[in-house]
């Protein structure tokens, strides 16, 4: 298992500067496409929330706060690992950036677990429209739509986070093993932090919206 | 002197290459289904794309076969469906993708300076992604299409939808990750590989076109996957996003759709002007007028169009503030619209203009174009449109921009390239006819319509009153012009390929970067990475010389 191998930059860029440059480049252009994805689901959200304000705040009693806020936890200090984990690599400490991207995943993990239960009990207090819906009496018919975006918004955010798991366990599977990640180059590990951080941001505005309306 | 500019220029230096070009370099199929070459992937997108062509075609052709008489030829509900996979395949599956994945593939690292565009994996991705939508369209089509119209209104793709409205929408939300693909590539690469010495302002116009229209599909095409998510969610699932028995509102559709598809016009036109400023200065042998005025246009036109949208729904119950906002909006885009148009004439003025087959698409771009802006205006005016909303006046009126002045522009790309893509020269007279071919049949085809818009014919209907027939037939004849028109130039630039003259890396005597390295160009573009000295379309008409942005000058 090598620490570190002779990088040499692909055909189309000058220097691996130039590569690593790139790449982040193409992250952040990545994320101003996904922040309108995100961006038009919670504007929608909250155009809805405005036209049935009583509707979205009584069916937001439903959603199991703990697993919100122990969820928020979690994904804040995954976002910290992570950049522990980049600083790590970029003073060339390779045993301690593996140490940080091994808590960083097991977060993540930890997370899409709470989550997983979180929906467990959802199905359980009957919640999913369509599935297993129950509407309580005197309310309206609105409150089925603050679950649609709760199951939408929760699940597009899960789906990102997987992903997110997914490229941290491949820069340690695959490109660190290989020895390809080096105080010289960690570009990819960046861009990979840059995907981490904004999967958090993302809940930092879901997890108002859904377990914090009207509970002042 | 003889004709045509490239019997004009010298002849080909016969010194070969050091370098195999990209399309000999490697012969397997796998070398093309696995290649990583922008160039190779441009003529990938090139295939699919006129394969879509020709089947959105084949709808339109049964749609104006249909309409050459009152009593029509298809039932009413194939009509509807017809028209809506014209517009469905048109829209996503040729117009967007068309300049950009083609010749923005093509030419984007080539112009800059670059070995390959940034992202390479992310390049040959974005093409297996916009196939499967095609494959999924497809399916869509074969099984009997969808009959919402390509705008999938609620309630009538949700409650009322007959059809596979659900295999349509997911065909344009798998398609929209090619568009991004494609575009965040584009980006990064015109931020991050421009070759030394190529700064912002001596970008040719293509390029900022590309960027500006780039930057226009991330922001926008993100929006529409959501809505389409949604839609799918609501029409699969059976929940009420729009859905006003469930508390949805089915406006709401309509603004998220047009917050997209407004800027999907400009999508669509953006590049399309990128081409008409590389053009027009090459064959009016004159620097372009206002170079760094058609920067700022592209952009402004870019920005703009996300504020409009709401110009579509003037008669869907918006109320009347909002209508006059937006249509006071709707004005400003008309501003640095009517700036490049200016700047294209004055790009004339005292010329040494040839009418070669780029410069008549090129000419006639601009043509159309400056019809359809103008009754752009007309349908912006709230008045006006209140009148003529919901009909053929409408039709004509995007098809000035969306075919007439888009797809000019592309068949202009296609020659202006040409010898660059494939070493060798198309035949000119067949060119100039086929050039010339379109714009007669594109007015015939869609003038008529505008007319009978005035009139009061309404869009989408399968049949009309019996005194309507003379605009209608005028109408459908002028298609059948204008599909000649349009495979001829499949015909001869075909024979072009195996007979045609070679033509040499400049035959057009053009400035840019292209036209410096062989043609076809060799796999990694240049030989040694090219230093750039001069802005662009440095032509002197005088002493008809020009000096490429290398710096090198060629006298006349």
């Amino acid at each position: 298992m090598p620490d570190s191998v002779a990088l040499r930059p692909e055909i189309q860029y000058a220097n691996l500067e130039q590569q690593g440059d790139t790449a982040q480049l193409g992250m952040w252009v990545f994320l101003v496409n996904e922040t309108l994805f995100f961006g038009a689901l919670i504007f929608i959200y909250f155009m809805y929330r405005m036209t049935y304000p009583h509707e979205f705040a009584e069916a937001a009693q439903d959603a199991v706060l703990w697993c919100g806020t122990v969820n928020l936890v979690l994904l804040l200090t995954s976002s910290l690992t992570m950049v522990l984990a980049i600083n790590s690599a970029a003073q060339g400490e390779r045993r301690q950036m593996i140490r940080w991207l091994i808590a960083t995943a097991a977060l993540g993990i930890a997370f899409l677990l709470v989550k997983g239960y979180e929906y467990h009990l959802d199905f359980q207090s009957k919640v999913v429209p369509v599935v297993n819906f129950e509407t309580k009496a005197g309310e309206g018919r609105a409150r089925q739509l603050f679950w649609v975006f709760y199951w939408v918004g929760t699940g597009l955010h899960a789906i990102h986070l997987i992903i997110g798991v997914g490229l941290v366990l491949y820069m340690l599977l695959w490109r660190i093993r290989q020895g390809k990640i080096t105080a010289v180059y960690y570009a990819p590990l960046e861009v990979v932090g840059i995907y981490w951080s904004f999967v958090d941001v993302v809940w930092l505005f879901l997890y108002p919206s859904i377990y914090l309306v009207g509970r002042s | 002197m003889s004709s045509t500019t490239a019997e004009r220029a010298a002849a080909p230096d016969t010194a070969p290459p050091s370098e195999p070009s990209y399309l000999t370099a490697e012969n397997t199929v796998a070398s093309w289904l696995l290649t990583k070459d922008h160039k190779r992937i441009a003529l990938l997108f090139f295939v699919s794309i006129t394969f879509f062509f020709f089947v959105g075609g084949a709808a339109a052709t049964l749609m104006r076969l249909n309409l050459a008489t009152p009593e029509g030829l298809l039932q009413p509900s194939v009509y509807n469906r017809m028209f809506t996979m014209h517009g469905i395949i048109m829209v996503w599956f040729f117009l967007i993708p068309s300049i950009p994945t083609t010749f923005g593939n093509f030419f984007v690292p080539l112009m800059i300076g670059a070995r390959d565009l940034a992202f390479p994996r992310v390049n040959l991705g974005s093409w297996y992604v916009f196939n499967l939508s095609g494959a999924v369209v497809l399916y869509s089509l074969i099984m009997g299409g969808a009959d919402t119209g390509w705008t999938f209104y609620t309630p009538l793709s949700t409650s009322y939808a007959n059809g596979y409205v659900f295999a349509a929408a997911m065909a344009v939300f798998i398609n929209g990750f090619s568009t991004i693909m494609t575009s965040l590539n584009f980006i990064v690469t015109i931020h991050r590989m421009r070759a030394p010495g190529m700064t912002w302002m001596r970008l040719p116009l293509f390029i900022w076109a590309t960027y500006a229209v780039s930057v226009v599909m991330l922001t926008a095409t993100p929006v529409l996957a959501m809505d389409t998510f949604l839609l799918a969610v609501e029409r699969f699932i059976g929940v009420g996003v729009f859905d006003p028995n469930l508390g949805g509102d089915p406006i709401l559709w309509q603004h998220m759709f047009w917050f997209y598809s407004h800027p999907a016009v400009y999508i669509m036109i953006l590049p399309a002007m990128g081409v008409a400023s590389e053009i027009i200065p090459c064959y009016a042998r004159r620097p372009i007028f206002g170079y760094a005025g058609m920067t700022v246009a592209l952009m402004a036109i870019a920005i703009l169009s996300f504020f409009v949208w709401a110009h579509h729904m003037f008669v869907a119950g918006i109320s009347i503030y909002a209508g006059v906002v937006f249509s006071l909006l709707t004005f400003f885009v008309a501003v640095p619209s009517a700036i490049k148009v200016f700047n294209w004439t004055v790009s004339l003025h005292k010329g040494r203009i040839s009418f070669d087959a780029p410069m008549l698409y090129a000419l006639g771009f601009v043509l159309l174009f400056t019809i359809g802006g103008i009754t752009g205006l007309m349908l912006a005016t709230l008045g006006v449109d209140v009148d003529v909303h919901d009909t053929y006046f409408v039709i004509a009126h995007f098809h000035y921009i969306m075919v007439g002045a888009t797809v000019s522009a592309f068949f202009g790309a296609l020659h202006y390239w040409w010898p660059k893509m494939t070493g060798r020269l198309y035949p000119e007279m067949w060119a100039r006819f086929a050039a010339i071919l379109t714009y007669v049949g594109f007015n015939l085809t869609f003038f008529p319509q505008f007319i009978l818009g005035y009139l009061g014919m309404p869009r989408r209907w399968y049949t009309y009153p019996a005194e309507w027939q003379s605009w209608n037939l005028l109408s459908s004849a002028g298609a059948s012009i204008l599909a000649v028109a349009y495979v001829l130039p499949l015909l001869y630039l075909g024979w072009s390929l195996f007979w045609g003259r070679k033509a040499g890396a400049n035959p057009w005597r053009a400035t840019g970067l292209e036209w410096s390295t062989p043609s076809p160009p060799p796999t990694h573009n240049f030989e040694r990475t090219p230093v750039v000295t001069a802005i662009p379309y440095c032509y002197d008409p005088e002493h008809d010389s020009f000096v490429t942005q290398e710096g090198a000058r060629y006298a006349g």
